[in-house]
């Protein structure tokens, strides 16, 4: 248990840093490489937890694929070298209010809730046929859910490029 | 087997790693860009450094390392310094689950093949960082189109792999190997590969691979007369070897993972898997296998033009995205139905 709690310490540290780092950065492509490294630690966090196919998937889809896309818009847009001011959003205060008090409700629903539980000596891992299983069976209505949802979305975004 | 402790064997893996990506990066480059690529131009390619020129990259290498390390006065210094990197750490991920024998792999992990994809998405974002950091616009231009063509591609090459995963059952690259050592066709009984059922996902994989790797005739992203170069264009020295070494071992390992796919991995043909001398024959077996799957990446490379970069996606996006969607759903009914 020990190596696990220094590791959790040493990646939730990174992820610390690097999120504040992300939004005090006084250039776009600096944010947006700190906030890789934000979703690569979470990806990290979620091994720790024994949930190997969620960490894979959290690589794939955030780093591989949106990351990449945000970093795309961005360059081809306007891809400023050096420090910009004027990033930062006047409501400044107003969202970092939002963001505490999300976070202390978080916390407290978290201890909250399970607050007690222990992690396993021996914890098991979680096959990607177990995950595959509860989707499609527990899960078949939220996953029905936001598979409509995404295709809502897929389709909105056809409708905004298209040009007639 | 023998008893290791856990960091003892993390570091016997990791030392093994780190030899094998320079000796592979090494033998492709030898064989297929300086050797087969001169004799089809009817050349000797090198033949000065040692016997028949296989010394001619150690020598490349060293005078790579001795090189000043030079950036562009406007580059940003940091992503500019890291971005080889990344790329090269994408290529060292991918090791990590490539079997060579029953018991030869640093890690059988459960997700195998969806994690190489993975970690393979990751040089993307290294090519982007390499060719926003440089302050060039040919550079920029470059990581914009590799940027593209990588996620244009990552589709396909995902989707051509389902195939297997569903006839295999699982997605652990041992998994696989082994469902092919028991898999049956044509009347013989074991040790088949899945390409004689898996032939149109061989086929999307091989030409999905090709545009990752950025080879011709999808090399845009490098295209040297309309880019100099692309995003690797101001990269110098040792930089620049950790680009050309992430290329070669990247194409190595994406030989090696369709080779397991499709071809059977480090078993053979009527051999029972879990036999002990496969740990010696197995890494043998999947060289020859791997050889052969980069001769024809390398094939392709030296013989078709390039094309143009509206081709490139319309024909990802039209042509090799709806095939493998077909190839997915047919084998599906037939996993059901037989």
């Amino acid at each position: 248990m020990v190596a696990q709690n220094i590791f959790f310490g040493l990646i939730a540290g990174g992820v610390g840093i690097s999120a504040i780092k992300m939004v005090t950065t006084r250039n776009i492509v600096h944010a947006a490489l700190y906030l890789v490294a934000v979703l690569a630690g979470l990806a990290a966090l979620y091994i720790l937890l024994t949930a190997e196919f969620v960490a894979t998937t959290q690589f794939l889809v955030y780093i591989g694929a949106v990351m990449v896309l945000f970093l795309f818009g961005i360059m081809l847009t306007r891809a400023p070298m050096g420090h910009r001011d004027g990033l930062t959003s006047k409501q400044w205060p107003m969202a970092l209010m939002v963001a505490v008090l999300f976070g202390a409700v978080i916390v407290y629903a978290v201890i909250e809730q399970f607050g007690a539980d222990e992690l396993s000596e021996n914890p098991t891992v979680f096959r990607s046929a177990d995950v595959g299983d509860s989707i499609f069976s527990t899960y078949v209505v939220p996953f029905e859910a936001v598979s409509v949802l995404l295709l809502a979305a897929l389709i909105g975004a056809i409708v905004l490029a298209r040009k007639d | 087997m023998i008893g290791l402790v856990y960091w003892q064997e993390t570091a016997i893996k990791l030392a093994v790693i780190l030899g094998v990506i320079p000796v592979t990066s090494l033998i492709l480059v030898y064989l297929f860009l300086f050797k087969m690529m001169a004799f089809m131009q009817s050349r000797l390619g090198p033949m000065i450094t040692g016997p028949h020129g296989t010394l001619q990259l150690i020598a490349e290498a060293i005078k790579f390392l001795q090189k000043e390390d030079i950036h562009p006065d406007n580059a940003d210094k940091h992503v500019f310094a890291l971005a080889p990197i990344v790329v090269l750490m994408s290529t060292f991920l991918l090791y990590v689950i490539l079997p060579a024998g029953p018991d030869l792999i640093v890690e059988d992990l459960d997700v195998g093949i969806f994690y190489a994809l993975a970690v393979s998405s990751l040089s993307a974002l290294g090519v982007l960082m390499a060719g926003w950091a440089s302050a060039n616009k040919y550079a920029l231009l470059g990581g914009l189109r590799a940027a593209g063509q990588l996620i244009a591609y990552e589709l396909p090459l995902v989707l051509a792999t389902m195939g297997v995963i569903i006839q295999a059952e699982t997605m652990s690259l041992q998994g696989i190997v082994h469902a092919q050592a028991n898999f049956s066709i044509f009347g013989l009984d074991s040790g088949m590969p899945f390409i004689f059922t898996q032939i149109v996902g061989f086929a999307i994989f091989m030409i999905a691979a090709q545009a990752e790797l950025t080879q011709t005739p999808f090399d845009m992203p490098v295209a040297e007369t309309e880019l100099v170069g692309g995003f690797h264009i101001e990269y110098t020295g040792f930089r620049f070897l950790l680009f050309f070494m992430a290329e070669f071992g990247t194409a190595f390992a994406f030989a090696a993972i369709a080779s397991v796919l499709f071809l059977g991995g480090w078993s053979l043909p009527f051999v029972d898997p879990n036999e002990n001398w496969l740990n010696f024959v197995g890494p043998g077996v999947m060289l020859f296998k791997i050889l052969i799957l980069a001769a024809i990446i390398f094939w392709v490379r030296f013989t078709v033009p390039r094309l143009r970069e509206d081709q490139l996606q319309k024909f990802a996006w039209k042509v090799l995205i709806p095939v493998s969607l077909v190839n997915i759903a047919v084998t599906g009914l037939i996993k059901v139905a037989v």
